[in-house]
């Protein structure tokens, strides 16, 4: 599987999620929101950009409940739960934003 | 150490049992993957660390060098999945030249005290070590 | 015949590689740690005696990325036992006859 922006084509797994962590830039995710019918705000934002920097410091994408927490701890307690989460990312927070953010898929989801 | 109820929807008590050096093979670091997805299903996950294993705790690993990826980061979400215990057998360390304070100062954060940072790593003697995979309901090994 | 290399990639503790290397390495030859062997080389483990024993007639080395990648510290490694990059690795290899590996 691949995903083409800007005349570019870079590969996925068979769910979407990139291939190569390097590939990702602004630009490839808006294509994937794209392709889910979302369009990306900055709520959205903030959530992937937090899922990238937790994978940058320590090298997992993190399962939901794992995120749900750690979210709220950064963002506050009302940006920390599944309702708002939930509401930003229909198809699971974890699993969506990561994939988004270009990370593999959260460690503890199937 | 408290003992959990067994009675009607039981949590188990899952003990991981890591006794692989870090980068000389995968199981290390599949090891720590299969206990975070344990924890993410609300598991009670422990780790324990005998033989080479507790190199994997190791601190200051650097594998940019190597080509692989660095792992050892990994570690510190433990306390993130709410794993809260962490066995280091202490004569393992002891006949590899390497001590307590060469571990990496793992960490959790209690929710229910202030996000107070609060240690996760205990180092146990083989004694002590015995009675814990004695009490563990299920261990995996790697 | 010329003098060997040895490599060892294996941790001493959980594999006799570095115990068979020391039984087999001539006076002379060189001995390589690398990968999970460089934890042979820690001053106080249960590795160093043997290592000791050998470094009377045998250079030792030991890869420096292979530590670094491990958390091992260069002043954690025992007296005597070179630190090597890969560049030092081809050196060695370029002056040994041939290099065996204990794997």
């Amino acid at each position: 599987m691949s995903i083409e922006v800007n005349g570019k084509t870079y590969e996925t797994d068979e769910e979407g999620y990139l291939a190569n962590l390097g590939d990702w830039s602004l630009e490839v995710a808006e294509a994937m929101a794209r392709e889910d019918g979302c369009d990306l705000s900055e709520n959205h934002w903030e959530v992937v950009n937090f899922l990238r920097e937790y994978y940058d410091e320590y090298q997992i994408a993190p399962a939901v409940r794992v995120l749900t927490k750690a979210i709220g701890k950064r963002l506050g307690k009302d940006k920390g739960n599944s309702k708002y989460l939930y509401e930003l990312f229909p198809y699971g927070p974890a699993k969506q934003a990561c994939k988004y953010a270009g990370l593999p898929k959260p460690t503890g989801c199937v | 150490m408290t003992e959990q109820q067994n009675t009607g929807g039981t949590v188990k008590k899952f003990l991981y049992i890591n006794r692989r050096a870090p980068h000389g093979s995968n199981y290390a670091q599949e090891g720590l993957e299969v206990a975070l997805i344990g924890a993410a299903f609300e598991q009670d996950v422990a780790m324990a660390y005998i033989d080479d294993g507790v190199f994997q705790l190791k601190r200051d690993q650097d594998t940019s060098a190597i080509g692989s990826k660095n792992f050892s980061a990994t570690f510190r979400a433990l306390g993130d999945y709410d794993v809260r215990k962490v066995y280091v057998e202490r004569e393992s360390l002891e006949s590899r030249g390497i001590g307590e304070e060469d571990l990496m100062p793992l960490v959790y954060e209690d929710e229910d005290d202030d996000w107070e940072e609060k240690p996760l790593v205990s180092v146990v003697s083989a004694a002590e070590m015995r009675d814990i995979i004695d009490q563990a309901d299920v261990i995996l090994n790697f | 015949m010329g003098a060997i290399l040895h490599t060892v990639n294996k941790s001493p503790f959980e594999k006799n590689s570095l115990q068979t290397c020391l039984r087999m390495s001539l006076p002379g030859s060189s001995i390589l740690l690398i990968e999970d062997g460089v934890y042979a080389a820690l001053a106080g483990g249960d590795a160093a005696a043997g290592l000791a024993a050998a470094m009377q007639d045998r250079s030792v080395a030991v890869l420096g990325p292979d530590l670094r990648a491990r958390g091992i510290a260069e002043d954690r490694i025992m007296d005597g036992i070179e630190i090597v990059d890969y560049d030092g690795f081809v050196r060695l290899a370029a002056a040994s006859a041939k290099v065996q590996s204990w794997m």
